[in-house]
């Protein structure tokens, strides 16, 4: 599945698409029979097959987390992260890292083909909860040959599936690392979540989700979409210091063109973003980030749920963090004392807002080398 | 806590951190307000079967407590313990850091109402070397409190009558009393002439009766 790496790179990366054909019952109710998730793996699964890593990734992330598809310039999304050698070493670890069901890379999703009508799914395809996604990775997990992870990770909505894991299914959960994530998602964050929404059902170009037949693709609504989302993942002071306020040219043009720094830059991002995801399941994923709330199933208390858990846990925020903000990340804490479960909070001082989580801040490494060095030993990798 | 105090024994734990140690019941839940390095907590969860937390500011002993399975929650006492419920540990240690706070009463009475008991250490600043010091017109600089009058941490030292007495006036129970000299031992002198011969002061405190 992968060739060596070198230079603490996991090297050329080749994806495989993994059968899960044990039914799934969905929280909303339905049934999906079978199911596809695209997987990567690096490094080895060693004898007792006790070294494995879970990655669970955030709203627009895949399961590219490290190394190089062959014709690429730019590696997995967390490859400064991920390798020999790296916070999550790939010489120790046997690391996981999926698309998850309702993804648009190569997993069972919207933009693939009901195998029951023979359709694209597009708007028949299930919403979905954080919960619904670790019962598919649950499966993935068996299907490999892992009964216990290591260690399982995220951020932002990655770190919700951690804490879903370690909750739901706390013997396979040795290790809960969650990154930039919150206990449930604030009113703001719904707010956010539902502008995004009403841009892409607004586009003319929608067709009630099944743009796929009319051979377009809401465009417009996906990059405004894109655009708010940026916004909320940088800080006022990184964008000040990325920006300014500076006019692209001399003099003001007075019309509606490009003219300053912010606006061709979130235009960018929106553009690249159209080409690379699919509406429906960027209305998903954003459903589930609202669906979010793991206390809910434990009369609204966050501390009987962690009470199910068996895990330690490392909890880390960002001080510049305005979407998933350090306080969020101590109302996690807070309640994993309170059920007395094992845990550990770093605060890294950051700059660049809820983006700081993909970064390679020497810090926020070194927490991370620090705790995972530990699971290591402890696992005998 | 400070790391002015560096005397080791072969276990690695200061003598006045293996007196608390054997203040501390096994299996107990305790909170270490400014941990360190994670050394005391370390020590207890190993020796004593202690479940515990530290609180601890400091980006690099927060890693250090991570890289020794240290169980710590970066975060800045003078932010106050309201993130702890009330009696949720059956000890709050409190080692070397009580002169750095803002409001050291306000600290323990919180202490007091998040543990059953407190365990307090600070530097008694009643020592006859910070008296020499202050008689010759200067500033104290001692082993326990090296740092410079402009560069010091602390802004609330006390001596041991100092503190006896705000226990006294809040009605905190005082349980245990250890002075111990620079070599960490209870000399005959310290019996003698407690508030002028101890170097640092250990106390375990329990709240107010029926509070």
């Amino acid at each position: 599945m992968q060739e060596s790496g070198a230079g603490g790179s996991v090297g050329i990366v080749v994806p495989q698409v993994v059968d899960i054909d044990v039914p799934l019952i969905l929280d909303c109710g339905r049934l999906l029979r079978r199911h596809q998730l695209i997987v990567e793996t690096y490094g080895q699964l060693n004898a007792a097959r006790s070294n494995a890593v879970l990655i669970c990734h955030a709203l627009s992330g895949d399961h590219h987390a490290a190394g190089y598809h062959g014709d690429e310039r730019k590696p997995g999304w967390w490859d400064n992260c991920i390798g020999p050698g790296k916070p999550i070493d790939t010489n120790r670890f046997y690391v996981v890292s999926l698309n998850n069901l309702g993804g648009c890379r190569g997993s069972t999703g919207p933009n693939t083909v009901d195998p029951e009508t023979g359709r694209v799914w597009g708007p028949d395809f299930p919403l979905l909860t954080v919960r619904d996604w670790v019962r598919s990775q649950s499966l993935l997990a068996t299907k490999l040959g892992i009964q216990q992870w290591a260690a399982v990770i995220g951020g932002s909505l990655g770190g919700m599936q951690v804490m879903q894991w370690a909750i739901d299914l706390p013997t396979r959960v040795r290790h809960a690392v969650v990154i930039a994530s919150a206990p449930q998602i604030s009113a703001q964050n719904i707010a956010f979540n539902e502008i995004a929404r009403q841009a892409i059902l607004s586009d003319p170009d929608f067709h009630g989700g099944r743009y796929y037949e009319h051979g377009v693709v809401p465009g417009r609504g996906l990059r405004l979409a894109r655009m708010l989302g940026h916004i909320t993942y940088l800080s006022d002071a990184a964008m000040r210091a990325k920006f300014g306020n500076d006019l692209k040219a001399p003099q003001p043009s007075f019309n509606f063109d490009v003219e300053f720094e912010v606006e061709s830059y979130l235009r960018y991002q929106g553009e690249s973003f159209v080409d690379r995801f699919d509406a429906n399941t960027y209305l998903l994923m954003t459903k589930a980030l609202d669906y979010f709330d793991p206390a809910r199933d434990y009369d609204d208390s966050l501390v009987a749920a962690f009470r199910q858990a068996q895990a330690r846990f490392l909890v880390i925020a960002f001080s510049s963090d305005w979407r998933f903000s350090p306080a969020r990340s101590r109302e996690i804490v807070k309640a994993l004392v309170d059920a007395g479960r094992p845990v550990s909070y770093a605060l890294i001082d950051s700059s660049l807002g809820h983006d700081d989580f993909l970064m390679p801040l020497p810090d926020y490494h070194l927490m991370l080398r620090h705790y995972l060095s530990r699971v290591a030993d402890e696992v005998g990798a | 806590m400070s790391a002015n105090l560096d005397l080791d024994t072969g276990i690695g734990l200061r003598p006045d951190l293996q007196l608390i140690a054997g203040w501390i019941k096994p299996g107990s839940r305790v909170l270490d307000l400014g941990c360190g390095d994670g050394k005391l907590l370390d020590y207890l969860a190993q020796h004593r079967g202690v479940h515990g937390y530290g609180l601890e500011i400091d980006t690099a002993n927060v890693a250090a407590c991570i890289a020794r399975g240290v169980n710590v929650i970066q975060a800045d006492l003078d932010d106050g313990l309201r993130d702890f419920e009330t009696g949720s540990f059956d000890y709050v240690l409190l080692t070397q850091t009580l002169q750095a706070l803002q409001r050291p009463d306000e600290a323990i009475e919180e202490i007091l109402r998040v543990g059953r008991s407190a365990i307090v250490t600070f530097p008694n600043f009643g020592h006859w070397r910070v008296r020499q010091a202050l008689l010759s017109g200067h500033m104290p600089v001692t082993k326990t409190l090296p740092a410079a009058w402009y560069d010091t941490s602390n802004i609330h030292l006390c001596t041991v009558a100092d503190f006896d007495a705000l226990c006294a006036a809040r009605g905190w129970r005082v349980r245990e009393r250890r002075l111990l000299n620079r070599a960490h031992r209870e000399g005959w002198s310290i019996r003698l002439a407690p508030n002028l011969f101890a170097e640092v002061a250990l106390y375990q405190l329990r709240g107010r009766l029926g509070s």
